[in-house]
C-alpha cells in the first residue's frame, strides 16, 4: 500500500487528471446542442488524449493525435458544419432510454471482462512478451533506425502502411468526387461569375 | 488602399506559414531518430496551406497550390510507395524487402535507410495531397445556409 | 484488493469514455454530432490499445544511445570494422540497457488515427450531400422524407396500374 504512493504517484495523478478532463469533455459533448461547441470540444478531447498518450510513453501516437485529431479533423468538422447546420434539434425525452440501456449493458460486460486482463503496465502480459518486444530487441541490428515505431511502421510492417496510405488517398479522392465538382463547387462558381462578367461587358 | 481589418492576422500568418512548412520537413526527416514521421509531417504541411487559405482567401491559395496539383501529389505518393516495393522485387527480394535494394547481407543498413526514407516521402506526398484535397472540397463548397440559423 | 482496483481503474475509466462515445453515436439524431461521437469512440479505442502497450518503468520506444552502439556496415567497412563481430556472428537479438514500452500497438494506432480522419471527412462529405438533397441533417427527418417519397411513389404506381387496367 505504501509503495503505491511513493513509487508511481506522479504519473498516476497525471493519468487520473487527464482521464477526468476527458470524461468531463465527453459528457459535455453528449449534453450540448450547439454544433460549434461540440466540434470545438471534440478538438479539446483529441488534444487532452494526446497529452495522455505522452504520459503512457506513446510519443508518436500523441504527436499524430495532436496534429491529426486536434488540428485536421477539427478543421474538417468546422468546414462541414458551416455547410450544414449550426444547432442540433432538441432530443425527445424518452428516446435516450434505449441507447442508455444498451451502453450500460455493454459497459458492464466490458468491465467484467477486464478482471481477466493483466494490470496496467504489467511487463509480463501477453501483449508485452510477444512480437512487439522482439521488434525492440532486433530493430537496431536489422534496420539501424533508433525510432522503433518508425522502423516497424515503414519496414517490418511496410505492407500494412501501404494499405493505410492507399486508404487515405482513396478517401481524399472520394471526398473530391462527392464535393469538389458540380454546380456548387468553387470552380463552377468562379466560372459562372466570369461568364456573368463577360455578359455584363457585352451588354 | 482600402482599410483591411485582418491586417494583423495576415502579417502573423505570413510569418508563421514558412515556419510551419520548415517544421513539417523537420518532422519528416527526423522521424527516424525522434518522434514524428511522414503521417504527422504530411498533416503539418497541409495545415500550413490551410492557414494560408484562412488568412488570404481560398481563391488565392488555389492559385498558389491548384487542386489538380494536390490530387496529383496524393497519387504520386502512392505510386512512390508501390514503386519501392517493385524496385525491391526487381532486385530479387520480396515486395517491400528493403534489405534486397542494394543486395546487402543482413546487418547492412543502406537499403533499409533508403527504403524507409523513400517510402516515408511517398506517405508524405499522399497524406499532404489527400488532406489538401479534402480541405479544398469542403471549403470550396458554396453554402446556402441562412443567417438566422446562427 | 486496492492494488487490483488501482491496476484496472484506468481500463474502467477508458471503458466509460468508450461508452459515452457509443451513446452519443446511438442517441444523437444530428448526423454531425453522431460522427463526433463515433470519432470519440475511435479515439478511446486507441487509448485502450496504447494503455495495453505500457510497460511500467519503461520509456518511449526510441532507442537511447546506450542501446545503439556503432554498427559496422559489412559492405562499406569490410569485415574488420569496429563491432564487426556483432555483424559477423549475426547476433540479431540485442540485450538492452533500458526498458522500453511496446511499440507494436503504437504503430497500429498511429495509422488508425490518420485513417480515422480520412474516413471522418468522407462521412462529412456524405452529410453535406445529404443536407443539399434533403435540407436537413437530422436522421429522423431524413427518414420521414424518405418514407413520404416512398408512399408518394407507391400511390403513383398504383394509379398507373389502375389507368392501364381501365
Amino acid at each position: 500500500m505504501r509503495d503505491l504512493f511513493t513509487a508511481d504517484a506522479g504519473p498516476l495523478l497525471i493519468n487520473i487528471t487527464l482521464l477526468a478532463i476527458l470524461f468531463i469533455v465527453a459528457l459535455a459533448i453528449a449534453r450540448l446542442r450547439s454544433l460549434f461547441a461540440i466540434v470545438m470540444l471534440s478538438g479539446v478531447y483529441s488534444l487532452v488524449s494526446a497529452a495522455w498518450y505522452i504520459s503512457v510513453d506513446a510519443v508518436d501516437v500523441g504527436y499524430t493525435e495532436a496534429a491529426v485529431g486536434a488540428g485536421m479533423s477539427t478543421a474538417v468538422l468546422l468546414g462541414a458544419m458551416l455547410l450544414t447546420a449550426r444547432t442540433a434539434k432538441p432530443e425527445k425525452p424518452l428516446s435516450k432510454l434505449g441507447p442508455f440501456l444498451v451502453c450500460g449493458a455493454t459497459a458492464a460486460m466490458l468491465i467484467y471482462a477486464t478482471v481477466d486482463l493483466p494490470g496496467l503496465g504489467d511487463p509480463n502480459s501477453p501483449a508485452n512478451t510477444g512480437p512487439g518486444m522482439t521488434y525492440v530487441h532486433v530493430n537496431w541490428f536489422d534496420t539501424g533506425v533508433p525510432n522503433v515505431v518508425t522502423s516497424v511502421l515503414a519496414s517490418y510492417r511496410g505492407f500494412d502502411t501501404m494499405g493505410e496510405t492507399v486508404v487515405v488517398f482513396v478517401a481524399g479522392l472520394a471526398v473530391a468526387m462527392l464535393l469538389g465538382f458540380g454546380e456548387r463547387s468553387l470552380a463552377e462558381t468562379l466560372r459562372n461569375k466570369k461568364r456573368k462578367g463577360k455578359e455584363g461587358d457585352a451588354s | 488602399m482600402k482599410s483591411d481589418h485582418h491586417v494583423i492576422l495576415r502579417v502573423i500568418g505570413k510569418c508563421f506559414i514558412p515556419l510551419i512548412v520548415i517544421y513539417g520537413f523537420y518532422v519528416q526527416f527526423h522521424g527516424e531518430v525522434g518522434p514524428g514521421g511522414a503521417f504527422q509531417a504530411g498533416v503539418v504541411l497541409a495545415v500550413a496551406i490551410i492557414l494560408h487559405s484562412l488568412t488570404f482567401g481560398l481563391a488565392t491559395t488555389m492559385r498558389a497550390v491548384p487542386p489538380v496539383f494536390a490530387r496529383t501529389l496524393a497519387a504520386v505518393g502512392v505510386l512512390i510507395y508501390v514503386g519501392v516495393g517493385f524496385w525491391s522485387m526487381m532486385q530479387g527480394g520480396l515486395f517491400l524487402e528493403y534489405q534486397a535494394l542494394f543486395g546487402e547481407p543482413p546487418g547492412g543498413h543502406d537499403g533499409q535507410h533508403a527504403g524507409i526514407i523513400i517510402v516515408e516521402l511517398g506517405v508524405l506526398f499522399a497524406v499532404t495531397g489527400a488532406m489538401i484535397t479534402i480541405f479544398y472540397a469542403l471549403a470550396g463548397r458554396v453554402a446556402e445556409i441562412r443567417d438566422e440559423d446562427w | 484488493m486496492v492494488e487490483f482496483v488501482l491496476e484496472r481503474a484506468g481500463y474502467w475509466a477508458i471503458i466509460c469514455l468508450m461508452m459515452i462515445g457509443l451513446y452519443i453515436a446511438f442517441s444523437a439524431e444530428n448526423l454531425i454530432k453522431r460522427l463526433v461521437g463515433l470519432s470519440i469512440f475511435q479515439t478511446t479505442i486507441c487509448l485502450f490499445y496504447v494503455s495495453l502497450a505500457k510497460v511500467s518503468g519503461g520509456t518511449a520506444p526510441i532507442l537511447l544511445p546506450e542501446d545503439t552502439p556503432y554498427h559496422s556496415d559489412p559492405v562499406h567497412d569490410g569485415v574488420n570494422g569496429p563491432d564487426s563481430l556483432l555483424a559477423a556472428t549475426g547476433e540479431r537479438f540485442a540485450d538492452l540497457h533500458h526498458l522500453y514500452s511496446n511499440p507494436l500497438p503504437h504503430v497500429l494506432m498511429l495509422t488508425a488515427i490518420v485513417v480515422g480522419v480520412a474516413t471522418l471527412s468522407l462521412g462529412l462529405a456524405l452529410i453535406v450531400r445529404i443536407r443539399e438533397a434533403y435540407g436537413t441533417i437530422e436522421a429522423d427527418e431524413v427518414r420521414e422524407i424518405d418514407m413520404q417519397t416512398a408512399f408518394a411513389q407507391e400511390l403513383e404506381a398504383d394509379k398507373d396500374i389502375k389507368e392501364a387496367s381501365a
